[in-house]
Parts: structure tokens; C-alpha cells; sequence
């Protein structure tokens, strides 16, 4: 028989992982509605307006998954891991009862303005995008307010298996929240403007468009990489100071993640390969000297803890380093894409030129590119703590809960989120097939 | 007032608005259901209209509460997850069926049948779930195999009081989203299906009102320390009975607008006697989360906790209250949405 917290571990990883594909596509396209709609009435030009509506549509079914899988996920917090609420509820509560305002926040302003949409004056329908907007990156921000507790745990103490000293604005205020929140926030703006423009993309790379339609899908393009630049950048420069707070506070998962054994000045960056605990180092990979001290210390001379320093039953599983040279890998990519086409921008502005097929055929991949950095993003972050769920306090096999029946549970979870990720692309599918831009584009000229 | 009790009495507020707003939910889409094949009537286009811009609201009550529960009284979190998992589990598989093709058939119409059937069918299994962890609640149905816990289920299953239980929540479910279906058929203005759901509250009321005495006479075997605390709440039923009273001869009233009742008056007084019910119930559960196990006092959070709650659901309510009444006046009051000929 399968050992229980390895069940509650796949039944919440796999419903995490479900959940994130929308609650990040949620955060990230409703940001890029927004600015749409603000360009609109900058340059004063509908087409703006019509890819507000268009994303609206897409946000608003992407939505209709995300906000029933988060209540998958809140509560099967509670169901799966007693242990870990136990704590949580004396500790970190706050950032999921306010964070519920936040879901209120959303749920109401999204019904107003799908359901409400015509009876809404202009400035009512960009006040209730912005709303929904607000209220998807503040679920964002809280819930990773926890997260970020769970890694870097204050505001208590355990005795003997009890909580005391409780100080929740303390536990709120953990040392790895601004960085980690800031990264989340930062990488699905990045990943919801990647997916447009990958949409735009792939309109413009099959080709058989109007003048008129290949206009609106550049305007789409140019807007998704100008917030995708951006957001890329800023979310490489947040990383490295995650490298920084890594360093400083979680020494254990900057290890596992760089495969680095012994600890040393001058500490080697490695790039891919398998790091092997019986050489004490990593196999096959690319190494550059003293790359990690200089990202994590600021010179190539600082000391970087080694996994050697740990006793073994406290590493994290070895392949994290894998799921971490994805996700860093993506997010390069993804910036050498978006400056690539910024610069080919630059240089044709006047000409309007077409794009060459293979940068848009790199721009059509960007999307399910940046939906993978965030998936191994967060596998990484949540198996880099193992074996803990509260950092250096709670073992994960202390939080799992004793239920005898889970193993139907694992079952009846993922065919529901196998099938509702087909009926969600088969309906995206259907619904923009039966109502193309171009029908929009006609009427409004 | 102890700091425990005016947790639980939070907790109860939003329990209670929960199965309020839930009951009527589902219920409007048992009821789309049911009279999706009538052409003669409208009665499903209402339920219909109702139901599209509400779910979202009502699915972030379930979470509140949940939320309120393990903040409130984290060490409830263990024994009371144990005794749920399944259920739980089971209402989340439906509610994220329902939920998904709510949007989806918003998107596609061609979804429109599939829906009004799932949301009709979840709308029946989802408060029978959510209901039976009542009667599992007042104790012996856990068994403990070494480190694991199990619910019986047999025994649940075979026990009077969770057939008791369960008729009563799913005609209180009926019985409450026919009354204001009535109330919002006729501020629709539809006076036809005002009557067809009237005449649906006026058979449920009573199967209602027999399924709680029901449920409560099958506790004497089954919990009989419950039952004894059930009569100290004597008068707290009895103006729970009063209440129903008024409220369900208010559907015969004479008023100018389609002649008979006052649905409005019926729901608000309907909703009253539910109040009054559960607070007593809930009383009378008390201190006991799962008997006999686990109290309030064990699984309350520490003090400090409890102040910052108190001051982020106060904060939180003063924001979303405008927002909640500005929503009531676009869905239910507004003329424009309530008259239009489609069904959403």
C-alpha cells in the first residue's frame, strides 16, 4: 500500500499544479485587459478595444476553472495537511481571511462585468477590470505570503509540539515575502503577456489574413511583447535576489538547486547535468567558476554552503536543480525572444515589413514556454523545502492527514482535471472559432 | 461574552448565510432542471437568470467559511478534516463540474442542455453531502485502525437520524429557492411562474417542517446528550416556529400585485425561522465540535489571533458591503436584467 503522505502529496501537488495554469493566466491576462483598455484611450483607437473584449472572453471561461480549483485548493489545505493548519491557524491566518476579500473582490467584479457589461457606463467597465484585476494579484500576493512563510518561518515558537510567542504581523512580515511575492506577481504578468502574444503570434505565422486583421494582430503582438520585455526583465532581476535571500535563509535549497556539495569560496555556477552526492558534484553539466559565490555574495570570493553541510535526510530531492535550470532557462529565453523582436521592431518601424517566420515561430512557442518555467517554478520552490513543510519546524510527514482514503481521492482528482483541461481548450476552441476577429473588425468599420 | 463564543457565533453567521445563499443556489438549479422541457412556462429562463451571475458569490461563502473555521479553530482542523475528506472531497469533484460548465455554456450555447442537467443533478447531491456531516458530527461514527481513521460509513449510512437529516436539507434547500424564485418571478414581473413556484413552497413548506421535527426526534437514540440540550433551547424554537407560521401564511396574503401573497415578507420571515433553528441547534451542539472528542475551548487560536481576525473581517465586510449592494441592485432590482427575453 501506498504511504499516505506520498498520496497527499500527489493529490495536492497535482491540484496545485492544475490550479496554477489558471489562477497565473488569471493574474496575468486580466493585467494585460487593463492595459488595453488604457491604450485605447490613450491612442483613441477601438482596436485596443476589441482586444480587451476578446481577452475578456478568454479570461472570463479561464476564470471559471480558476476560481473552483482554488476552492479545491483552500480547502483540501485543511482535509490533507490537519498538521500543517494546526499551526497555520495560530500563525499565519491572516493572509487567507484577507485573502478571501480578495476572492470576494473578483468573483463580484468579474459577474459585473461579464453578466452587466452592457449596462455599465466606460469608466464602470474599466473600474470593474481593474477590481478583478487587484483582487487576482492580491490572492496572488497573500497566498504567497504564506507560501513565503512556510519558507521562511517567524513569528513563533514550538515547545514541546506547542505554539507560543505568537506574533502574526511578524509571521506576516517574513523575511522572504517581498521577494517572493514580487517574483510571482512579476513572472505571471510575464506569462499571461507571453501567452497573447504567442495567440498573436500564431495568427500572423499561418498567414491568410486581411490587411485589416494583420494590423489588429500586430497591435496585439506589439502590446503583449512591450508588458513581456518588461515583466521579463524585471522578474530575472527579482530572481537574483532570490538567489540572495536563498543564501542567506534557505542556504539547504540554493544547494540542491545549484548541485553544490562542498562548501566553498569561488563556488562554481553549473549549468544543467545531474548532480551526483557520490562524486559531490554535478555530472555532465557546464560549470562556470565562481559564478554562484558572485550571484549569491555579490563576489566571487564569498562562501556558499554546500549540501555536505546537511545531514542527508534533510536534502531536498536532487532533481530540483533540473526543474531550477528550466525555469532560469525559460525566463532567458523568453527576454532574448522579446529583445529580438523589439529590435527587429526598431529597424522596420517605417517599412512595416512582415516579421520572419522563425521569430514568430519562437513567439508562438513563448506562451507554453512561460507556462512550464511557472510550473517547474513552483514544483521547484515547494520540493526544494522538502523534507519540510514548515522549514526546519514541521516535517511534511507530520502535516499529512492519517484519512484512509485517499487513493480513490488521487483517482477521482486527476481524470476531473484531465478532462476539464480538454473541455476548456475544446470550448476556447469552439467559441473564438465561431466568432473570429474578423466578424468584430467588419462591424466596426 | 467569552472570546470562544463570539467566534463560533462568527462562525455560525457565516454557516448560516452559507446555507442560505447555497440552498437557493442549487435549488435554482435543481428547479432549471426541472422545468427545462415546459415550454408553457418561464419558470426555467428565471431560475436560469438567477443563477448565472450568483454562483461565483456563493462558492467564495464556502471558502469563507472554511477559512473562518481552521483560522478560528485550528485544532478542530485534524478530527473534523478526517471525518469530511470524503464528503468534502465529493462536494468539490460537483461543485467544480457545476461551476465549469457554468462558464462553458455561457461561452458555447450548444453546452446549454448538458448544463441545466449537471447543475441540476449536482444541485441535489451537493447539499445532501454537504448536509451529512451534521449528523456524523454528534459522534461515534469514526473508527480508528492503528494510525489511520476511518468514517464509518456503514453505520452512518444505516443510521434513522442521517435519513432524518438529509430529507430535511434537501426540502429546506427546495422549499427556500421555491419561495424566492416566487419573489423573483414576480419582481420580474412574470406572473405565471410567481405562481409556480408559490405552489411549490406551499407543498414543501410543510415536508419541510416535518423532516426538522424528524431530525430531531431520531436524535434521542442516536445522541441523547444533544437532545436534552435541544430542550433548553425550547424558546428559541418555539419563535423559530412562530416565525415559519407567519412567514408561510404570507403566501396567501392579499396584496394588489397578482392578487395573492407576499413572497418577499414570506422569504425574509422563512429565512428568520432558519436562523433561529440552527442557532439553536448550534447551541445546542455546544461545546462540542464532534462529540466527544473535540470542544471549542481545545481547538480555539490564541488571543492575539483572534483580535487581528476580528479586525480583518471587520475591515473586509465595510469594504465588500457597497460592493454587495451595488451587485444586489444590477442582478435583482434592475429592470433591464430581470425583463430581458433571453435566458441569460
Amino acid at each position: 500500500m501506498m504511504d499516505n503522505v506520498m498520496l497527499a502529496r500527489m493529490i495536492f501537488g497535482t491540484s496545485i499544479a492544475f490550479h496554477i495554469i489558471f489562477a497565473t493566466l488569471g493574474v496575468g491576462i486580466t493585467l494585460m485587459i487593463l492595459v488595453a483598455e488604457i491604450m485605447r484611450i490613450i491612442r483613441k483607437d477601438e482596436d485596443y478595444g476589441t482586444l480587451a473584449k476578446r481577452w475578456t472572453k478568454g479570461v472570463a471561461i479561464l476564470l471559471g476553472v480558476a476560481i473552483p480549483s482554488g476552492t479545491i485548493v483552500a480547502v483540501m489545505l485543511s482535509l490533507l495537511w490537519p498538521g500543517f493548519m494546526e499551526i497555520v491557524g495560530q500563525v499565519i491566518a491572516l493572509p487567507f481571511q484577507v485573502e478571501i476579500f480578495a476572492f470576494f473582490l473578483e468573483a463580484l467584479f468579474l459577474s459585473i462585468y461579464i453578466y452587466a457589461a452592457d449596462r455599465l457606463s466606460p469608466t464602470m467597465r474599466i473600474v470593474s477590470v481593474f477590481f478583478v484585476a487587484l483582487g487576482a494579484t492580491a490572492s496572488a500576493v497573500l497566498i504567497t505570503n504564506a507560501h513565503a512563510w512556510m519558507n521562511t518561518p517567524r513569528g513563533f515558537d514550538l515547545v514541546n509540539g506547542q505554539v507560543t510567542n505568537v506574533n502574526p504581523l511578524a509571521a506576516v512580515n517574513n523575511p522572504s515575502f517581498y521577494v517572493t511575492s514580487l517574483h510571482v506577481v512579476g513572472s505571471a504578468y510575464m506569462t499571461g503577456a507571453f501567452v497573447l502574444a504567442s495567440v498573436a503570434a500564431y495568427k500572423l505565422f499561418r498567414g491568410g489574413l486581411t490587411e485589416r486583421e494583420v494590423t489588429y494582430h500586430r497591435k496585439g503582438l506589439t502590446l503583449s511583447l512591450a508588458i513581456g520585455l518588461i515583466m521579463s526583465v524585471y522578474t530575472m532581476n527579482n530572481g537574483h535576489d532570490t538567489a540572495i535571500m536563498l543564501h542567506e535563509h534557505i542556504p539547504v535549497k540554493l544547494a540542491a538547486a545549484e548541485g553544490l556539495f562542498e562548501t566553498q569560496a569561488n563556488a562554481p555556477l553549473a549549468i544543467m547535468g545531474t548532480p551526483d552526492p557520490e562524486a559531490g558534484r554535478v555530472i555532465g553539466g557546464i560549470e562556470i567558476p565562481g559564478m554562484l559565490s558572485w550571484l549569491a555574495t555579490g563576489s566571487t570570493d564569498g562562501v556558499v554552503r554546500g549540501l555536505y553541510d546537511y545531514p542527508q535526510d534533510e536534502w531536498p530531492p536532487l532533481f530540483v536543480h533540473t526543474l531550477f535550470n528550466v525555469m532560469v532557462g525559460i525566463g532567458s529565453a523568453l527576454f532574448g525572444l522579446a529583445v529580438i523582436f523589439w529590435v527587429l521592431w526598431f529597424f522596420r518601424r517605417k517599412t512595416k515589413k512582415p516579421y520572419p517566420k522563425w521569430l514568430l515561430a519562437g513567439l508562438v512557442a513563448s506562451g507554453p514556454l512561460a507556462m512550464i518555467g511557472i510550473e517547474t517554478g513552483w514544483i521547484f520552490s515547494c520540493t526544494g523545502r522538502q523534507p519540510w513543510t514548515i522549514y526546519g519546524i514541521q516535517r511534511t510527514s507530520e502535516a499529512a492527514t492519517n484519512s484512509g482514503n485517499l487513493g480513490m481521492l488521487f483517482f477521482l482528482f486527476v481524470s476531473l482535471y484531465l478532462v476539464l483541461l480538454v473541455l476548456t481548450g475544446l470550448v476556447m476552441h469552439y467559441f473564438f472559432n465561431r466568432n473570429p476577429v474578423s466578424k468584430e473588425l467588419q462591424t466596426m468599420s | 461574552m467569552q472570546d470562544v463564543y463570539i467566534a463560533i457565533i462568527i462562525l455560525w453567521a457565516f454557516l448560516f448565510i452559507y446555507a442560505i445563499a447555497g440552498s437557493i443556489d442549487f435549488g435554482a438549479g435543481f428547479w432549471a432542471m426541472f422545468y427545462r422541457k415546459r415550454t408553457d412556462t418561464k419558470a426555467a429562463s428565471i431560475a436560469n437568470r438567477y443563477l448565472s451571475p450568483s454562483w461565483e458569490v456563493t462558492n467564495v461563502f464556502l471558502v469563507l467559511l472554511v477559512v473562518a473555521l481552521v483560522s478560528f479553530f485550528p485544532g478542530a482542523a485534524a478530527t473534523l478534516g478526517t471525518l469530511m475528506i470524503v464528503p468534502f472531497c465529493l462536494v468539490l469533484f460537483l461543485l467544480t463540474i457545476r461551476s465549469a460548465f457554468m462558464v462553458y455554456s455561457y461561452s458555447v450555447q450548444k453546452y446549454t442542455n448538458m448544463l441545466v442537467i449537471i447543475s441540476g443533478v449536482t444541485g441535489l447531491l451537493i447539499p445532501a453531502l454537504l448536509i451529512s456531516i451534521l449528523p456524523a458530527a454528534i459522534g461515534g461514527f469514526i473508527e480508528v485502525v492503528g494510525d489511520r481513521q476511518y468514517v464509518l460509513i456503514d453505520q452512518l449510512f444505516t443510521s434513522p437520524t442521517f435519513y432524518t437529516h438529509l430529507g430535511f436539507g434537501l426540502s429546506t434547500e427546495l422549499f427556500l429557492s421555491a419561495l424566492l424564485l416566487s419573489d423573483y418571478a414576480k419582481e420580474a414581473g412574470s406572473e405565471e411562474t410567481y405562481h409556480v413556484y408559490r405552489r411549490n413552497a406551499i407543498i414543501l413548506g410543510p415536508i419541510t417542517l416535518s423532516f426538522a421535527v424528524g431530525a430531531i426526534l431520531t436524535l434521542i437514540p442516536e445522541a441523547f446528550w444533544m437532545f436534552e440540550n435541544m430542550a433548553n433551547e425550547w424558546l428559541l424554537f418555539t419563535l423559530s416556529l412562530l416565525a415559519f407560521s407567519i412567514g408561510y401564511s404570507a403566501l396567501w396574503w392579499p396584496t394588489k400585485k397578482f392578487k395573492i401573497g407576499r413572497p418577499r415578507l414570506a422569504v425574509l420571515l422563512i429565512a428568520l425561522q432558519f436562523g433561529l433553528a440552527s442557532f439553536a441547534y448550534g447551541s445546542a451542539h455546544m461545546p462540542y465540535f464532534l462529540y466527544p472528542d473535540v470542544t471549542i475551548y481545545d481547538a480555539f487560536t490564541n488571543e492575539v489571533m483572534f483580535r487581528l481576525l476580528l479586525i480583518g473581517y471587520g475591515v473586509g465586510m465595510a469594504i465588500l458591503v457597497p460592493v454587495f449592494i451595488w451587485f444586489w441592485r444590477l442582478f435583482m432590482k434592475d429592470k433591464r436584467y430581470l425583463k430581458q427575453d433571453t435566458t441569460h
